[in-house]
């Protein structure tokens, strides 16, 4: 079997306000990024909850990504502060489960920062490429195999 | 009831969309899904024909649902929302899929790769939609008055305003006087108005307005509720005057024979300790300062017990003695009324950092004073009449120097931004000298003039070219004395020469702040601001009078430090925000918010911490959540918390995002 070159899945939850705005921009900028990145558009970084992340994982994403307004500008007042807790235990679980904990991110990218989005969304890309696909889908084989 | 006939409509946006993304191969692959019972691409969905595309089909084929892949949402949700609707479908029915900015633009150099994306994001959507439920908008009752917090001009302008359309308007003034900032002013710049003559008339006005309910030396103490609907309390201070008596007349303050620094005149003149604001105050009535009055202060050591007072004894009661009408009763008459509002405009204005804080400036020498209390000195009404004399010993200066930049674009010994408004009042400032004293020698060290404004420049170069001010360029590193004078260092940077001169005063333009009772109350409307205290817009381009908080605006100077012209076309501005907002009976509220299904919920109370909007309450009977439809924003932050799924967002329920999530992670 020849090796395929490994295209990443990579989800992104990005808020209403902030990240889906620098999306739009980066977008009507014309700024290249990977395809690999999966978009879905949430109204807050503060309503994602750990079982989104962690279900993009599991259902065969390589990584996630969670952008937020920058601290002190969450459209919610306090909402990314919850979303970074929220990460952090999301980190803290794989980890001890044994899984790379970069596999979720969490950035904060402003509605005005369309070419930081398209940079976070590339280096991200190249950064989970290198680190190769995910094994954390493969959970559900308990045995260790992996199952095509 | 998953739907089952849902429309899908691709969008070409001309060559946007269909340059890249295979637009019918795309309708192919989604038109296989047993729930789409018709996909199509058009040419522009967002035109006349492309909406019509929508009612014709959603007739047609008797759609449930409807995912139209074009823009972004921000752009054209409410366009296809309304075309859904026009046909008979519940507008919440409809999402967008946004394959543009998401897809085609960034994998324009890989249209495969783009046309499979942009699937993707078309299925996700439809499994986020196939469970979406039908809604209404959530109507809100209004209460049709408002609260303006600040008697600036600003808040005087929006006052106005707002009770001119027939709205009642409270205004609520933490000083005993209306007119703020702008009333201790000397003359305005470029103008050379005299405030207090084109001021005077709006107070009045503020007054006698039959629309206008006045509270001054009043504060806010506690606000509740939400847009259209707030209860609001207000402290009205302690006065130890009766002002339904009081005439203003000012013989009490003939005889007082105790005195305090004058806040009016920024600590530039004493006062009496019964005494009027100033002597055009609205309202003109005399209060009592509670802590140098000797009656008072006497009293209060009696009650604490410090004192033991002898028997018979004569206490001082001469203001009393003299008030003809009987209002001064020395009795704590501290009240707090409520008052219910449908919209607050926050108009807290500014404050300028004192010249103690610039000691290596000689902020700590008494001639060496701020801009704003100079502004005092030059007044007309001012406590030296408008010829400027020194506090220390009541001289007329024959030479002062002015400095800019005082703490502005200074991370370190202040605030990194430019306070905009020092650099004219400064050359005001240097001209009025000029016409007090011909022979004063002017000094003015700046580090750039940034006159932006109509009528500006020119009248810098009029101080420049008609009254001889000398201009250096050049930071000021150092202010000591020398003798009776004051020697003031800094460089000229346009001949690259150290700078000294020896001067009778130094007026320095401190940095501007937001006020500093601001921050409390923000925290007391739930509205952001930054370190400074400038409270913090929605957006600082598009809505720079709105705040986060629906039904709560800004205006003037307590969103970043402005000038007169500016302040009162905020002032108007927030006016027509606030009675735009009262013109309703009810106001409509996109229902996309949590709800909690009290079958499941434990009344845990972890939504309840999450809320930022205090929108969450636990029923103590039945001991579940509930959410105040009117308070809540939608975010979400709750339903990530809730261990039972009990309290979700309407339409962006977990099942429905995960099943998105499951389409976007496949591996395929």
């Amino acid at each position: 079997m020849t090796e395929k070159k490994f295209d990443p899945v990579i989800v992104g939850f990005f808020c209403n306000w902030c990240t889906s705005a620098a999306a739009d921009l980066a977008g009507t900028s014309r700024l290249h990024y990977p395809a690999s990145i999966k978009p879905i558009r949430v109204m807050c970084s503060s309503t994602v909850d750990p079982v989104y992340l962690v279900r993009a994982l599991q259902e065969g994403a390589d990584a996630t990504i969670l952008g937020g307004c920058h601290p002190g500008d969450c459209h919610y007042i306090t909402g990314n502060y919850k979303a970074r807790r929220r990460v952090a235990i999301v980190k803290t679980v794989l980890k001890s489960l044994g899984f790379e904990d970069t596999r979720v991110l969490l950035e904060w990218i402003s509605g005005s920062e369309g070419p930081k989005f398209a940079r976070v969304m590339n280096d991200y890309t190249d950064y989970i490429k290198k680190c190769g696909p995910s094994e954390f889908k493969y959970l559900d084989s308990l045995g260790g195999e992996k199952v095509d | 009831m998953a739907m089952k006939r849902i429309g899908v409509f691709i969008c070409h946006c001309g060559r946007n969309i269909a340059g890249t993304v295979d637009v019918k191969r795309v309708a192919e692959e989604i038109g296989k899904r047993e729930d789409v019972a018709f996909s199509t691409t058009y040419v522009f969905m967002c035109s006349q024909p492309g909406q019509k595309l929508i009612e014709d089909s959603v007739k047609k084929y008797n759609l449930d649902g409807v995912v139209v892949a074009n823009c972004s949402p921000t752009l054209h949700e409410k366009t296809m929302r309304n075309a859904a609707a026009r046909a008979g479908l519940n507008p919440y029915r409809v999402e967008i899929a946004n394959i543009r900015e998401w897809a085609a633009w960034p994998h324009e150099d890989n249209p495969d790769a783009a046309t499979r994306k942009a699937i993707r994001i078309i299925n996700a959507t439809i499994e986020k939609l196939k469970a979406n439920a039908s809604l209404e908008p959530i109507e809100v009752p209004v209460i049709r008055r408002a609260l303006v917090i600040g008697g600036g001009v600003a808040g005087m302008q929006a006052a106005l305003d707002i009770a001119d359309s027939g709205i009642e308007t409270i205004l609520v003034e933490k000083e005993a006087t209306i007119g703020g900032n702008m009333f201790r002013l000397s003359e305005t710049f470029p103008t050379l108005d005299c405030p207090q003559c084109i001021l005077t008339p709006k107070m009045n006005d503020v007054a006698a307005h039959p629309n206008i309910k006045l509270y001054t030396y009043s504060e806010v103490e506690d606000v509740e509720g939400f847009m259209g609907n707030f209860k609001v309390k207000i402290k009205k201070k302690a006065t130890f005057v009766d002002w339904d008596k009081c005439t203003g007349c000012g013989e009490c303050l003939r005889v007082c024979p105790a005195h305090a620094d004058s806040e009016f005149d920024l600590k530039m003149a004493k006062r009496t300790s019964i005494y009027i604001a100033n002597e055009q105050a609205v309202p003109l009535k005399a209060l009592i300062d509670e802590n140098s009055c000797i009656r008072l202060q006497f009293e209060k050591k009696v009650k604490e017990g410090k004192i033991k007072p002898k028997k018979n004894v004569k206490i001082c009661s001469k203001c009393a003695d003299v008030c003809e009408p009987n209002a001064i009763h020395f009795q704590n008459n501290e009240e707090i009324v409520e008052e219910e509002v449908g919209a607050i405009i926050v108009a807290t204005g500014y404050e300028v950092m004192p010249a103690e804080a610039f000691p290596e400036l000689g902020g700590k020498y008494p001639d060496v004073i701020t801009s704003l209390q100079f502004e005092r000195l030059l007044a007309p009404s001012g406590p030296t009449a408008g010829i400027p004399r020194r506090p220390s010993d009541g001289k007329v200066p024959e030479s002062i120097a002015f400095v800019h930049c005082v703490g502005s674009r200074d991370p370190q010994n202040g605030v990194p931004y430019c306070s905009r408004i020092c650099c004219m009042y400064t050359i005001k400032q240097a001209m009025l000298v000029k016409h007090a004293m011909h022979d004063a020698a002017v000094y003015d060290f700046y580090i750039d003039i940034r006159s932006n404004g109509k009528g500006y420049e020119e009248f810098y170069h009029r101080a420049k070219e008609e009254y001889g001010v000398n201009f250096i360029r050049g930071k000021v590193s150092k202010v000591y004395k020398v003798g009776d004078k004051y020697r003031v260092q800094g460089v000229d940077t346009l001949t690259g020469r150290i700078v000294e001169v020896d001067v009778d005063m130094v007026v320095l333009a401190t940095a501007a702040k937001g006020s500093s009772t601001v921050k409390e109350i923000a925290k007391k409307l739930r509205i952001p601001y930054d370190e400074w205290g400038w409270l913090k817009e929605t957006h600082l381009k598009l809505k720079p009078l709105e705040t986060p908080v629906g039904g709560v605006f800004i205006a003037g100077a307590a969103q970043f430090i402005k000038d007169i012209t500016d302040s009162v076309s905020q002032g108007s501005g927030a006016a027509a925000k606030v009675m735009a907002l009262l013109s309703k009976p009810e106001l409509e509220k996109e229902p996309l918010l949590a709800k909690v299904d009290p079958e499941i919920c434990a009344g845990c109370g972890r939504c309840k911490d999450q809320c930022a909007y205090d929108a969450i309450t636990i029923d103590p009977v039945r001991h579940v959540s509930v959410v105040n439809e009117a308070l809540c924003e939608g975010c979400g932050a709750c339903s990530a918390n809730c261990p039972t799924t009990a309290i979700q967002v309407v339409n962006f329920k977990k099942g429905q995002v995960v099943r998105a999530i499951d389409v976007l992670a496949e591996v395929f």
